[in-house]
């Protein structure tokens, strides 16, 4: 039933939408995007994992909804159709993750709402969705909402790890090695605490530029 | 009064929007090259956090919470709105921001030319939305409170910004890593920035 003019479900340039946002062109680390509510939710692993399915959701489903629309949307009140879009899906998270991750949704508390201003979604609908079709648009929001998940799972690692011993809330480092029970180790208070957030990103973004010359900035 | 001169106060350097919760990060690390457009940015979010913040509280009080719909008659009692308030408290931003766009332009066109390109973009900082979503779940008593929460908000946002655009500009000078420069310094003073703040942690008043 294909014609010649249609392209295979995931070809070449479909995939590269996907993966491109995980390094080369990741919202977090590359275009500075979407910080404000990735920071604050990765103090544990699940948090932020939830944090990240939350943000692909409604990041892939408003391109798609968008790019649907994109041809009815009167330019002058694009920014208001956009935002309303955008807070109808982040309500409906809101809902889903109140009635059936309850502890996770108190957690996160202000920053599930936080979504809606979250500058990945409008960039993105912006950049890409309102000038292209709908599945690419899916496809282009799932993989920013990836980049930015992964980003998110990074920092939460090594902020449970060493700000309280655990991972995903099992105990990697053992309870005999504590000072309380005669061992030699303590938490890295700090690392729980908000300004480690930030300096755990810049030390990501330190690593990632060094592998990746042509990001530097001059 | 005390509680109110608490609450400012706490909002500007305990609870800074930058150093403790991270709102409007996006904007901060963008416009921060210069001490000048810092200042004007920062200027414009104490400005609409002070109008949308306390707008934001009223319909938050009377339309919002559950049981609060009495006022127009006793039937509406048990309805619960709550659900609605993040489309709601950013509409009342994206269109007050409009607003405040309109009215600055046609009678303050000098502060509209400093501040001009910045006011729509503050429609999507998360500082704001942020602020009307504080104010809903720590439940301020009236709105004098929110008021200064509001306010002490805009002014620790304005605070970090403006610092940090001041280190940036001396940061020209020296002899960062290259591969660390622009952004990840950013990020990293900034963290170093927030652990100063900390010790503002023990204040009581």
């Amino acid at each position: 039933m294909d014609t010649q003019e249609k392209e295979p479900l995931f070809s070449a340039k479909t995939w590269r939408l996907l993966t491109n946002p995980i390094n080369k062109g990741n919202p977090i680390t590359v275009l500075v995007l979407g910080i404000c509510s990735a920071l604050a939710v990765t103090v544990k692993i699940e948090a932020a994992l939830v944090m990240a399915i939350s943000v692909t959701v409604v990041t892939g489903f408003s391109s798609f909804i968008i790019s649907l629309l994109r041809n009815t949307i009167p330019n002058r009140i694009r920014i208001i159709v956009q935002l309303v879009i955008v807070a109808s899906l982040v309500i409906l998270v809101d809902q889903f993750l109140r009635a059936y991750a309850y502890d996770v949704s108190k957690q996160l508390s202000v920053f599930v709402g936080l979504i809606i201003t979250n500058c990945i979604i409008m960039g993105r609908i912006e950049a890409f969705a309102l000038g292209n079709k709908p599945f690419p648009s899916l496809i282009d929001g799932i993989g920013n909402g990836a980049g930015y998940g992964l980003i998110l799972v990074i920092v939460a690692f090594f902020r449970e790890l060493l700000g309280s011993g655990t991972v995903f809330g099992l105990r990697i480092v053992p309870e005999s090695w504590y000072i309380n029970n005669g061992g030699f180790y303590a938490n890295n208070g700090l690392m729980i605490l908000p300004p480690m957030a930030l300096i755990v990103v810049g030390v990501i973004i330190w690593i990632q530029r060094s592998f990746n010359k042509q990001l530097i900035e001059k | 009064m005390e509680n109110i001169l608490h609450i400012f106060i706490r909002s500007i350097f305990i609870d800074n929007m930058i150093f403790a919760f991270f709102l409007g990060m996006c904007s901060y690390i963008a416009v921060s090259k210069t001490v000048k457009t810092a200042m004007g940015l920062g200027i414009a979010v104490v400005f609409v956090l002070g109008v949308t913040l306390p707008v934001n509280y009223l319909i938050n009080k009377y339309l919002l919470t559950p049981n609060c719909l009495t006022w127009i008659s006793k039937d509406l009692a048990g309805i619960d709105l709550s659900f609605l308030s993040f489309i709601i408290f950013i509409a009342v931003i994206a269109s007050i921001t409009q607003l405040v766009e309109m009215v600055v332009e046609k009678f303050l066109p000098s502060l509209y030319s400093s501040l001009g390109i910045f006011l729509p973009l503050i429609a999507v900082n998360c500082a704001i939305m942020g602020g009307s979503l504080f104010m809903q779940e720590r439940g301020y008593a009236n709105i004098g409170e929110a008021t200064a929460f509001a306010l002490g908000s805009g002014i620790g946002w304005l605070l970090a910004i403006v610092g940090i655009a001041a280190i940036r500009e001396k940061l020209k000078y020296s002899n960062v890593p290259i591969p660390l420069r622009g952004v990840g310094i950013t990020f990293i003073i900034t963290g170093l920035m927030g652990i100063a703040f900390m010790t503002f942690m023990g204040i009581k008043i």
